[in-house]
């Protein structure tokens, strides 16, 4: 299962970043696999419906689980719509590492 | 022809609306009854509260146009959300999914020439409501209401101003406060602009970006500073420096207050009111015809 966890950078030493739709970075964890990749969120900096674009973007990578700080009304909506699940978390002193090691 | 002044500040609360209806109430009684107030702070309207009598004379829904994307013709090549500026068009391939963002369309029209296969039709989306009243002075009121919710006070600002007749000989463009969009789209059609300012450093340096703004459009205008007697005295050399018109001072005073936020500004006008009011509007006489000319102005 692939699960998609908000970073404000592309390491696993990067800290986690509380936003969605406007996080820097998505980490892309595979349990299988034990693995572990990172891709920018090129809507990050969007005027408006950056939640939007996070969530057609989670959709489309087969994820299937989200772990960041918040998530807006409108990327819920999308979210909920095909059973993702979302994980609150509102810790901003944990590394990717760190979140990776719990949820293994 | 018709003249249109806008009232607009960049910081809230300095008081143009009080100037606005005032403005109306005047030039209505000592200039011409042929000048229409327009409300164009569509966000919350407020310059009917001031006018007892009115009466409304018209309503009417306004709409903008919105996608509306055919599943069964889509082929989901994704054009036109690429296109979409607002990420107002979400289309996920893999899972045959379209959704349109209603609150997040500014109707620019882009998708409608980015689908190639005229999967997508026009249809309409609800902006607010334009309405009309008579208020005995002058030619009344119009305003705009935008839907809550709705994020298009630019589109509703414009369909308003459509509604404005040429019967009318001068305009009053009451604008919403800042120096964002809905204060450019207000601003834009107009021949003058008073601003109305505060003499606190917070009215000072709000006032410094509309006025870039102005001379970026390249606008006329004057300044009313109104609340005189707070603050200090920044705005005054700035204003003399600068070479900006003063059009006027109105003191700060506590009763007058009070009976603004009775709606009662307008029902017993005092003589000190009524000719601070009148030697405004001699002073924004002097200032637009230094800037169009002497024969290109008249009441």
């Amino acid at each position: 299962m692939k699960t998609i966890i908000t970073a404000t950078g592309n390491t696993e030493d990067a800290l986690f970043d509380l936003r969605y739709g406007r996080a820097k970075y998505f980490c892309i964890y595979d349990k299988e696999t034990n693995s572990s990749k990172f891709i920018k969120n090129e809507h990050a900096d969007a005027q408006g419906g950056a939640g939007t674009k996070a969530a057609e973007q989670t959709v489309e990578l087969g994820v299937k689980q989200v772990i960041s700080g918040d998530f807006g009304p409108k990327a819920k909506e999308i979210l909920e719509k095909f059973n993702i699940q979302m994980v609150v978390l509102n810790d901003d002193t944990s590394s990717i590492k760190d979140i990776i090691n719990k949820i293994k | 022809m018709s003249y249109t002044f806008a009232i607009a500040s960049g910081k809230g609360g300095t008081g143009k609306t009080t100037v606005a209806v005032n403005l109306a109430k005047h030039i209505a009684q000592f200039k011409t009854p042929k000048v229409l107030l327009v409300d164009c702070d569509v966000e919350e309207p407020n310059d009917l509260l001031f006018f007892d009598n009115h009466k409304l004379e018209k309503s009417e829904e306004l709409f903008v146009i919105v996608p509306e994307i055919d599943a069964e013709k889509c082929n989901f090549c994704k054009k036109c959300s690429d296109f979409c500026e607002f990420n107002a068009i979400t289309i996920i391939p893999s899972e045959t999914f379209i959704h349109v963002n209603i609150e997040l369309c500014h109707s620019c029209g882009a998708c409608f020439h980015a689908c190639k296969i005229g999967a997508i039709t026009e249809s309409l989306s609800s902006i607010g409501h334009f309405n009309r009243y008579s208020t005995t002075i002058g030619n009344g009121l119009i305003e705009g209401r935008l839907r809550i919710g709705s994020a298009m006070q630019t589109a509703l600002i414009r369909k308003l101003k459509e509604k404005i007749t040429s019967e009318n000989r001068i305009v009053l463009l009451d604008a919403p406060p800042g120096n964002s969009c809905p204060v450019v789209q207000t601003v834009s059609d107009a021949d003058y602009v008073i601003l109305v300012t505060e003499p606190t450093p917070f009215g000072v340096n709000d006032l410094k970006i509309t006025i870039a703004l102005l001379r970026e459009m390249k606008k006329p205008f004057g300044v009313i500073v109104n609340k005189s007697g707070l603050g200090n005295n920044e705005i005054y050399n700035y204003l003399e420096k600068s070479a900006i018109d003063l059009l006027g001072e109105i003191p700060f005073d506590k009763e007058y207050a009070s009976k603004y936020a009775m709606g009662t500004i307008l029902s017993a006008i005092d003589k000190e009111t009524e000719s601070r009011y009148l030697n405004i509007i001699d002073n924004l006489e002097k200032s637009v015809k230094k800037n169009e000319g002497n024969n290109h102005f008249e009441w």
